[in-house]
């Protein structure tokens, strides 16, 4: 569906390509990103970050720093008010480094200066005594070496025993799997602004994806009651799970309540790189065993997770990782262990995707090797194995919502395949350097499925607050939900337009002032947040429907967007019926409880599932190595689809996130120290690296129990976007390829 | 802390006399990214692209002059892009539409990047390179004029004024290797230019070593091996001109690419552009 | 490395308006004397580098990457940047296409894009698709994978020449 084939419908209600309502702010550029925020008398912070993986700090010495001209506050560990410790799971990490530093980037110390260059300045004028300790930088090590860190290096172990451990199958496959260090490359770096307030809080203005863990973290780091540490939401420019861990935020308040000044701070891309956490390097040994009919009878896997300095939110992320591990398949014994570990790394936390996309890597070779080993269709053996509803999940949870993974799978390989096509240049691997002819390029096609859990797991009680305010008949709607750029702002004007029947509601400023609508991540924002402002407008029907009750004695009933009377007269719409009327209603929105895994990794943890399929199309230089992805293929378990156009932008850009670890996208690491941390070295996919891609199917089974049906849209694309490109280099390689992201040597010195 | 602005090359060559340590800014495409991340200091800096000779280029008889404020996108397009093919075809690789827009050819080879893409063409031709002062006039080849990574023999108060390339009489080639489609930096490149009148082929590499350099030998080899009436090469020279290509090459690991890689695509661009350029005989 | 504030004064002429810029670092790029110094934030900064199109500006009807560009030295020239591109409250056509087709997600990329995507068009009205992709291939996009914006393209050039969509 495009919109050049379909034309431009109405903007309304759910399942309209509604445009969004900040698309002309940020088309004129005056959408204010946490960037563009400025206030009088403001002054610029700057962090002093740890050179070493590993090392004590034995002395700062900041006189000379503090000396220069335009310099107002220095700040350590020791001016900390409050707990010098946070973490978005578990805190581990503290603010600012006291004794030791355990990765390169760690904050140590925190300036306040007149201009960004004199805190720079100021920054390279501190003096710390270092001494360098041997860092641990391998995650297989981490497990039995000494401890880095006092809560010891397995941050998290978990076992998922399911089945008989002794069922065996007639074919076997077995393999060892390598992701890379992927990271989100939001463009807006990290940035914001905070204001001392005379009540001796501090009011926070940041971008961010979850508000009020920030605040509940700052306020401790702080020594503040909750109420005094507000947070605004500033414009967020992308956040893909790299915003959900504090960075400066604590950094920000420390220095403005301080120097009793608003300071503002902006990450320039060097450091954004080291401030932030990143996607979970992966190793994975898989063996699967299945009949000689391909059904699989057992899998079994180690999973080790490098999580780096500090746990973010390692253990979540693991336990996406071992529960999903085997894919969207029926599996009736595994064996899965899995380590979340820490070494002296960067520390690695939430990325789209969040563990699932590592196994799916490494589960999806698999399952083409056993097709291979079974001379079998991939797409064949994948749809033998298929899950459905009803069937049960290798942590025993049954499915009981809807699992159209054969729909899915079907749709997409009954898609056309492109024409081999002899174009142009910029058709070619290599594009305008010119290295390549015809007459060096093989096709190859691959396939891979997914899947994803939506929202949190394991017995997190997650709700959403939202509030929808009517005065004299015009509707306003509050929640804390964060826009990232994913749409949600759309989303809320189409359920107002669809439960109400107005069009435009305004959104009121995103901030700590109403309650928690949790993270923007685990694609749960529909569901939650969307959830929520469901739920308040509705309660603004029903109290509207008591109030007309009220005065006119008689019974309504609601059809459509319409209030009925029962006694025959006219009906009223509600849009109308809610002129000169107030309402205020504030509700908090729950999905249904999950419970924590038991010692075997079995239990109801996960509340829904998201099914997801792509198909790569490739052109191979083998002998430079040089790939050109000529198209990704699509199609989606989607629930129900509530704005076509933003659910194609998530999917796109999804998409071009997998073909990013499948191809180009690597921090590496030497000694624990990123060497690339800028954009000319960590490749992002420009225009002339992404393909067409196309949508074979949007699959709609309305998901009992979430608000529309609509399941949520935003990691799936990212998940077998991957393992579809590698599958179809191997097609066209017959190259095993075990490691992303695929260099062009991987192709090219292959075996030689 | 200044500022200046030359108007013409005589000021410039005043401007730098006066004092040599003043910094030299064209498209700013290098200087801004060095200032940018503190890697530069900037005390004096004389802008010199306002300077309209350096930004003209004429045709004169068999070879180009080339203004060294003359950009990237203005090679890449138009006249110029047709009678020197391959400096064109480098051109289009270079970063991105803006940055094309204020890159210039005097920037690439005074920075001298080993990856710098337009060296590996200049040297393949023959360029000379106009370098000036108040004392005068040198002429410089390329590889006298780039000494080592980002290294250039430039005197203090000399800036380069222009380009003289020769206009061959045959086709060229430029291929570049690198892991996206855009904006990235060669991970091996290679020019080969020829003139079928002079009988002449150039080779020149990027990216696999220290500075961009002339595979001499594998000119001398395949030259014996070429037919230039017919435009064919003998097809039993192939394999060691590839290794002679190969041989020439010193590359070095680093974090975007491997010397192991380096070493092999060169090879493979020599063998693919020979074979663009000549028919295999038979 | 000092940044003592000497008599450094220049003029710039940005959207037709002169301004007056003094007692700033020489060191400061055009990007951040706009967004800083004059309140225009709308080009933004993602990587200082050139690598990125999001600071895209026109200079002398130009597009350059204002990150690039020493402030003092676009003394002289007319720059246009992104606040130029509506009329008054009259979007641009381009403007209009972007919030059509859904090219628009956390806007970061945006206005570099239009910047980028002004220029193309005008000298090239009716472009191929690899064209377009080659012409934007300075300015990433993390969130849309570019697909709606090369839609957004293709939508303006058939709007352009007249035929309604």
């Amino acid at each position: 569906m495009s919109l050049l084939e379909e034309g431009i419908a109405s903007a309304a209600g759910v399942g309209i390509s509604a445009t969004r309502p900040d698309g002309k702010e940020k088309a004129r550029g005056d959408f204010l990103f946490s960037n563009d925020l400025s206030a009088e008398d403001m002054l610029w912070g700057q962090t002093l970050r740890s050179p070493y993986p590993s090392a004590k700090i034995r002395k700062i010495d900041f006189s000379q720093a503090l000396a220069i001209d335009g310099v107002h506050a220095i700040l350590t560990a020791d001016d900390v008010p409050g707990e010098n410790i946070f973490g978005l799971e578990h805190p581990d990490q503290p603010v600012l480094a006291f004794d030791i530093v355990r990765y390169v980037g760690e904050p140590v110390a925190i300036v306040a200066a007149n201009h960004p260059e004199v805190a720079k300045s100021a920054v390279d004028a501190i003096y710390v005594d270092y001494e360098q300790l041997d860092p641990l930088v391998n995650s297989q090590e981490a497990i039995e070496a000494a401890p880095i860190h006092p809560e010891g290096n397995v941050i998290r172990h978990l076992v998922i025993n399911h089945g008989d451990p002794d069922a065996v199958g007639n074919v076997t496959v077995e393999g060892e799997y390598e992701v890379g260090m992927q990271d989100q490359a939001f463009l807006g770096t990290e940035s914001g602004i905070a204001f001392p307030s005379a009540d001796g809080g501090v009011d926070l203005h940041i971008s961010t994806q979850w508000l009020h863990s920030d605040r509940d973290q700052v306020a401790s780091a702080l020594n503040l009651p909750e109420d005094l540490v507000r947070v605004t939401l500033a414009g967020v420019g992308g956040a893909f799970g790299g915003r959900e861990d504090v960075s400066m935020h604590v950094h920000l308040c420390m220095l403005a309540l301080h120097t009793g000044r608003p300071v503002k701070m902006v990450y320039d891309r060097n450091e954004s790189f080291l401030g932030h956490v990143h996607r979970h390097p992966a190793k994975i040994w898989f063996r699967h065993s299945a009949d000689e009919s391909g059904a699989l009878v057992k899998v079994e896997a180690k999973v080790i997770l490098d999580g780096g300095a500090y746990a973010s939110t390692t253990s979540a992320v693991l336990a996406n990782a071992c529960c999903f591990s085997v894919g969207p398949y029926r599996v009736p014994n595994a064996l899965i262990e899995g380590w979340g570990v820490r070494t002296n790394n960067p520390p690695c936390g939430a990325m789209r995707g969040f563990g699932n996309v590592q196994t799916c890597f490494a589960a999806e070779a698999q399952m083409d090797k056993l097709a291979r080993a079974l001379s079998m269709d991939p797409v064949e053996l994948r749809l033998l194995n298929a899950l459905k509803s009803g069937d049960t999940l290798i942590t025993g949870q049954k499915i009981t919502g809807t699992a159209p993974v054969k729909e899915v799978l079907t749709s997409l390989s009954e898609h056309p395949i492109p024409k081999g096509v002899e174009g142009d240049l910029l058709e070619l691997p290599g594009g305008t350097g010119r290295t390549t002819d015809n007459s060096h390029v093989k096709r190859g096609i691959g396939f891979a499925a997914s899947i994803k859990n939506l929202m949190f797991s394991e017995g997190f009680d997650d709700f959403s607050e939202a509030r929808c305010i009517v005065v004299d008949g015009e509707v306003s709607i509050q929640s804390a939900c964060v826009e990232v750029g994913q749409g949600f702002v759309t989303l809320v004007n189409q359920i107002v337009e669809e439960t109400l029947g107005v069009s435009e509601a305004v959104i009121l400023p995103v901030d700590t002032s109403i309650g928690s609508a949790g993270s923007t991540s685990a694609s749960r924002q529909t569901w939650m947040s969307g959830g929520a402002v469901l739920k308040a407008c509705e309660a603004v029907v029903n109290a509207l429907i008591l109030e007309l009750q009220n005065e006119n004695g008689g019974e309504y009933e609601k059809v459509g967007l319409n209030l009925v009377p029962k006694d025959g007269s006219d009906s009223i719409s509600i849009a109308v019926a809610l002129r000169g009327r107030n309402f205020d209603e504030h509700v908090t929105h729950r999905h249904l409880p999950t419970f924590p895994l038991d010692h075997n990794g079995q239990g109801n943890a996960h509340v829904s599932f998201a099914f997801a399929a792509h198909r790569a199309v490739v052109d191979v230089d083998q002998e430079l190595g040089l790939v050109r992805v000529v198209e990704i293929a699509t199609s989606q378990d989607v629930g129900r689809i509530l704005n076509p156009v933003q659910a194609r932008g998530q999917i796109e850009g999804g998409v071009a996130q997998g073909l990013g670890l499948a191809l180009l996208e690597e921090l590496v690491l030497i000694d624990g120290k990123i060497a690339n941390a800028n954009f000319t070295d960590y490749l992002l996919p420009t225009a002339m690296d992404t393909p067409p891609i196309e949508i074979a199917a949007f699959i709609e089974q309305p998901e009992p129990g979430a608000p529309f049906g609509a399941k949520g849209i935003g990691e799936p694309p990212v998940i077998s976007s991957t393992p579809a490109i590698v599958a179809a280099i191997r097609d066209a390689t017959g190259f095993e390829l075990n490691r992303v992201p695929i260099k062009p040597e991987d192709i090219a010195l292959n075996g030689l | 802390m200044n500022f200046l602005i030359a108007s013409s090359t005589e000021d410039l060559c005043e401007l730098l006399a006066e004092d040599p340590s003043r910094q030299l800014l064209a498209g700013g495409t290098d200087f801004m990214v060095e200032v940018n991340f503190r890697h530069r200091d900037v005390s004096e800096v004389i802008a010199i692209d306002r300077i309209e000779e350096l930004k003209q280029w004429r045709h004169d008889g068999d070879s180009v002059l080339i203004g060294s404020c003359v950009t990237y996108r203005e090679i890449e397009r138009g006249a110029l892009s047709t009678l020197i093919p391959a400096l064109a075809q480098s051109a289009r690789t270079i970063g991105s539409p803006q940055i094309r827009n204020t890159g210039t050819i005097g920037g690439n080879l005074a920075t001298a990047s080993p990856a710098g893409d337009m060296i590996p063409v200049l040297l393949a031709l023959g360029a000379l390179v106009n370098v000036r002062s108040r004392s005068g006039v040198r002429q410089l080849q390329v590889d006298e004029l780039i000494t080592g990574v980002k290294t250039n023999s430039l005197r203090e108060d000399e800036f380069i004024e222009s380009v003289r390339v020769p206009v061959l009489r045959g086709p060229q080639e430029f291929l570049k290797v690198g892991p996206r489609n855009a904006m990235v930096i060669s991970v091996s490149s290679l020019a080969m230019v020829t003139d079928i009148d002079r009988e002449y082929i150039g080779i020149a590499l990027g990216s696999v070593s220290a500075s961009p350099c002339r595979s001499t030998d594998a000119e001398s080899f395949i030259s014996e091996n070429i037919e230039w009436n017919s435009m064919t090469v003998r097809s039993g020279a192939i394999d060691n001109f590839e290794r002679l290509v190969r041989e020439s090459a010193s590359p070095i690991d680093d974090h975007r690419s491997s010397s192991a890689y380096r070493t092999h695509t060169i090879g493979v661009l020599g063998r693919r552009a020979l074979l663009r350029i000549f028919r295999l005989e038979n | 490395m000092g940044i003592a504030q000497e008599s450094n004064q220049y003029e710039l002429t940005v959207n037709d308006s002169k301004y007056v810029i003094s007692g700033s670092w020489l060191g400061e790029s055009l990007l951040y004397v706009l967004r800083e110094r004059l309140g225009l934030y709308g080009s933004k900064n993602a990587c200082e580098q050139g690598e990125c199109g999001s600071c895209s500006v026109m200079m002398d009807d130009v597009l350059v990457c204002s990150c690039l560009v020493l402030a003092a030295n676009a003394e002289g020239r007319a720059i246009k940047t992104i606040e130029s591109v509506a009329e008054g409250s009259q979007l641009s056509d381009v403007q209009e296409a972007f919030i059509d087709t859904g090219a628009i997600q956390c806007g970061f990329c945006t206005p570099g894009l239009l910047v980028t995507i002004h220029d193309f068009l005008d000298s090239n009205p009716e472009p191929e698709e690899s064209e377009i992709k080659e012409a934007i291939s300075g300015n990433l996009c993390r969130c849309t994978g570019y697909g709606r914006i090369v839609e957004a393209v293709q939508l303006v050039s058939i709007r352009r020449s007249g035929r309604d969509i």
